[in-house]
């Protein structure tokens, strides 16, 4: 029995013999690990960017909404007016697995400075808000419970506003005017840069909820909000406070057992999951689609390891007539085909890797090139290999020595 | 004791049908350091019986027994076994490896043997060196004459140190000249080296050069002789 290193000598220089050959066939198993390679790390990318962007807004928080949550328009803001700025303060009083619990309601105005204006998105909120979204202020103070009691005219803007109306001044004391109400400015907010969806959360002014839903938008119901956020006491007490805030509204809101709920309480973890399936389910789809490239180079080495077979059959006879043993060709013609697939797999791998690194650097993507994937794909072509290497080389082992020798 | 001893040895193949009896019953032996011409016209069997003695083939009747052993019923990796031990080939068309060196060449018996590669390569050296051709080692066989491919092919047939040479038409792509030194190689190797040396041609030259010639006819012997000589 020849032994290992000497069958994988001769079969290198088999394949050095036929260099062009040798390329164009591992060529189909080189694309094919290179797009397993690179579909797993635009897969692995796309997940870490979701779930970079909802860490950023929190991991620990809850959002209750009006409505069922369920079926088309449900959850409609201003349409179903089940939500009272009371339920926030309950709440955070009695639910002891939440830390802060605010009401929000949103709108849109016009802001106006001096002969400036410029149109942003109104929060109204209590001072709670700025806890549950950790913002800090890059000036100024944030309003008070006071304030919100007395729907005082106060208000803290976001660093567009600043940029857009104040040029970069310090606004602080300044009055501006929303919706024909004028406002003092008491606090400046950090800069918070895009959202998820690229919206600029910095085009905000943030006043108390009482003051934008009587004296804003002059609101019908001026109780009723469109969410209160609210900001577990950890992560791990998530689902109590949720368990919580549903046991309290339930009660709070009058439902009978039986009865569905008229409001909704979601945590971020269950929108990240949701975002993450999906892309999963279009990253599995590409791999199949990878998977398949990869399997017909495998088609194309059995292909050409079978007229390699045929082409050397007299040197199959020479071998066999100086004392190879069936055992010896059957070798030495799968591990050709082994290092054909597994020289195209490092090559794939390689140049996924580099392919990885274009497409984040081009596109801006976030990519990452997993060591799984790098060994799935390795093992997969590797296999690849021995599975279709098996049939060509057991082929040339059948070969009778004295019909291999004859054969010009 | 007889290298080889065949006894009624046939030999029917089936050719589209038809039944093709190549060797109908040969008998002889041939003892430890002969030096063996077998002739005879193509078709006479002669081809079909190399085979058997090379342990390429199993006979269909008779029993063949090389160095005391019954090969004639050894299975085809049995039968490799025997052939890396007891015999070294030398065919017509020299049958070296292309894209190997000569020494590279010469190994190869070795390596399927199990030979240490520092042991194999000075061994292949060593039978370069008894071939006369230790100078062109590192050539490969299509920058090597006709003549010296085959002293390659004979090298490598000394390599693992086999007591029996089988050669099949060493001198049929050779030029008179170059075949005269190829077979005063063999009577060489047969005189120092005491290797028992079969061979198959339809020169009767060349077949002088052996010391017992044995005629085949129609799948049969016709004559046993030793050579005259002068």
């Amino acid at each position: 029995m020849m032994n290992v290193l000497e069958t994988v000598r001769i079969s290198i220089r088999a394949l050095k013999a036929n260099k062009t050959r040798s390329a164009l066939t591992m060529l189909g198993i080189v694309i094919g690990v290179m797009a397993v390679i690179i579909m797993f790390a635009v897969g692995n990318g796309a997940n870490i960017e979701i779930a970079e962007r909802f860490a950023s807004l929190g991991t620990n928080i809850l959002m209750v909404r009006p409505g069922t949550g369920r079926g088309p328009g449900s959850a409609t803001r201003g349409t179903i007016n089940t939500l009272v700025i009371g339920d926030a303060y309950a709440i955070a009083e009695h639910s002891s697995a939440v830390a802060y619990a605010a009401p929000v309601s949103y709108g849109n105005a016009q802001i106006v400075y001096g002969n400036a204006n410029y149109p942003a998105r109104v929060t109204g909120t209590t001072p709670d808000y700025f806890a549950v979204q950790d913002w800090e202020l890059a000036s100024g103070r944030v309003f008070t419970d006071q304030d919100v009691r007395g729907a005082t005219k106060v208000c803290v803007v976001g660093q567009t506003i600043l940029r857009e109306l104040f040029g970069g001044q310090d606004p602080e004391g300044k009055v501006i005017r929303v919706k024909k109400v004028p406002m003092m400015i008491i606090g400046v907010l950090e800069e918070l840069g895009e959202s998820s969806r690229g919206d600029d959360q910095d085009n905000v002014i943030i006043v108390p909820v009482s003051t934008a839903l009587r004296r804003i938008f002059s609101s019908p119901r001026p109780d009723s909000v469109a969410m209160i956020s609210v900001k577990a006491v950890s992560e791990n007490h998530l689902e109590i406070a949720q368990q919580q805030i549903e046991n309290l509204l339930t009660v709070r809101h009058r439902i009978r057992p039986g009865e569905e709920n008229d409001f909704t309480v979601r945590n971020l973890t269950q929108f990240i999951e949701s975002a993450k399936s999906a892309t999963n389910v279009m990253t599995m789809l590409l791999i199949a689609v990878a998977g398949v490239s990869l399997l017909v180079g495998g088609i194309g080495i059995m292909n050409i390891m079978l007229v390699s077979v045929t082409e050397r059959t007299r040197e199959i006879g020479i071998r066999m007539a100086i004392g190879a043993k069936r055992k010896d060709i059957q070798l030495q013609f799968l591990v050709e085909a082994l290092i054909l697939s597994m020289l195209g797999g490092i090559t794939g791998i390689v140049l996924g890797i580099g392919g990885s690194w274009v497409i984040s650097s081009g596109f801006g993507w976030t990519v990452l090139v997993s060591p799984d994937s790098i060994i799935l794909s390795f093992g997969f072509s590797a296999f690849v290999g021995i599975f279709f290497g098996y049939y060509p080389a057991w082929k040339a082992s059948l070969l009778s020595p004295i019909e291999a020798l004859r054969h010009e | 004791m007889d290298l080889v001893q065949v006894d009624s040895i046939r030999k029917t193949y089936c050719l589209g049908g038809v039944e093709v009896h190549a060797l109908q019953g040969v008998s002889f032996s041939i003892a430890k350091g002969e030096f063996v011409s077998i002739m005879g016209a193509s078709g006479s069997g002669k081809s079909t019986l190399l085979n058997i003695i090379g342990c390429l083939d199993n006979p269909s009747d008779g029993s063949y027994m090389l160095d005391g052993i019954d090969v004639s019923t050894l299975k085809i990796d049995r039968l490799a076994d025997i052939r890396k031990h007891t015999i070294g080939f030398v065919f017509q068309g020299f049958n070296l490896l292309p894209r190997m060196s000569a020494l590279e060449n010469v190994e190869l018996p070795m390596l399927y043997k199990g030979v240490k590669a520092s042991r194999r390569k000075k061994r292949a050296m060593e039978a370069l060196e008894k071939v006369g051709l230790e100078d062109r080692s590192f050539h490969q066989p299509h920058q090597l004459s006709g003549g010296q491919q085959q002293r390659v092919a004979i090298a490598r047939s000394l390599a693992n140190d086999a007591p029996l040479i089988l050669a099949d038409e060493p001198t049929g792509n050779l030029d008179s000249h170059t075949s005269e030194e190829v077979m005063k190689l063999f009577v060489n190797l047969n005189e120092q080296m005491g290797k028992t040396i079969i061979q198959v041609t339809h020169e009767p030259v060349m077949a002088d050069f052996g010391k017992r010639i044995i005629r085949f006819m129609d799948g049969k012997l016709l004559s046993d002789e030793l050579v005259q000589r002068a």
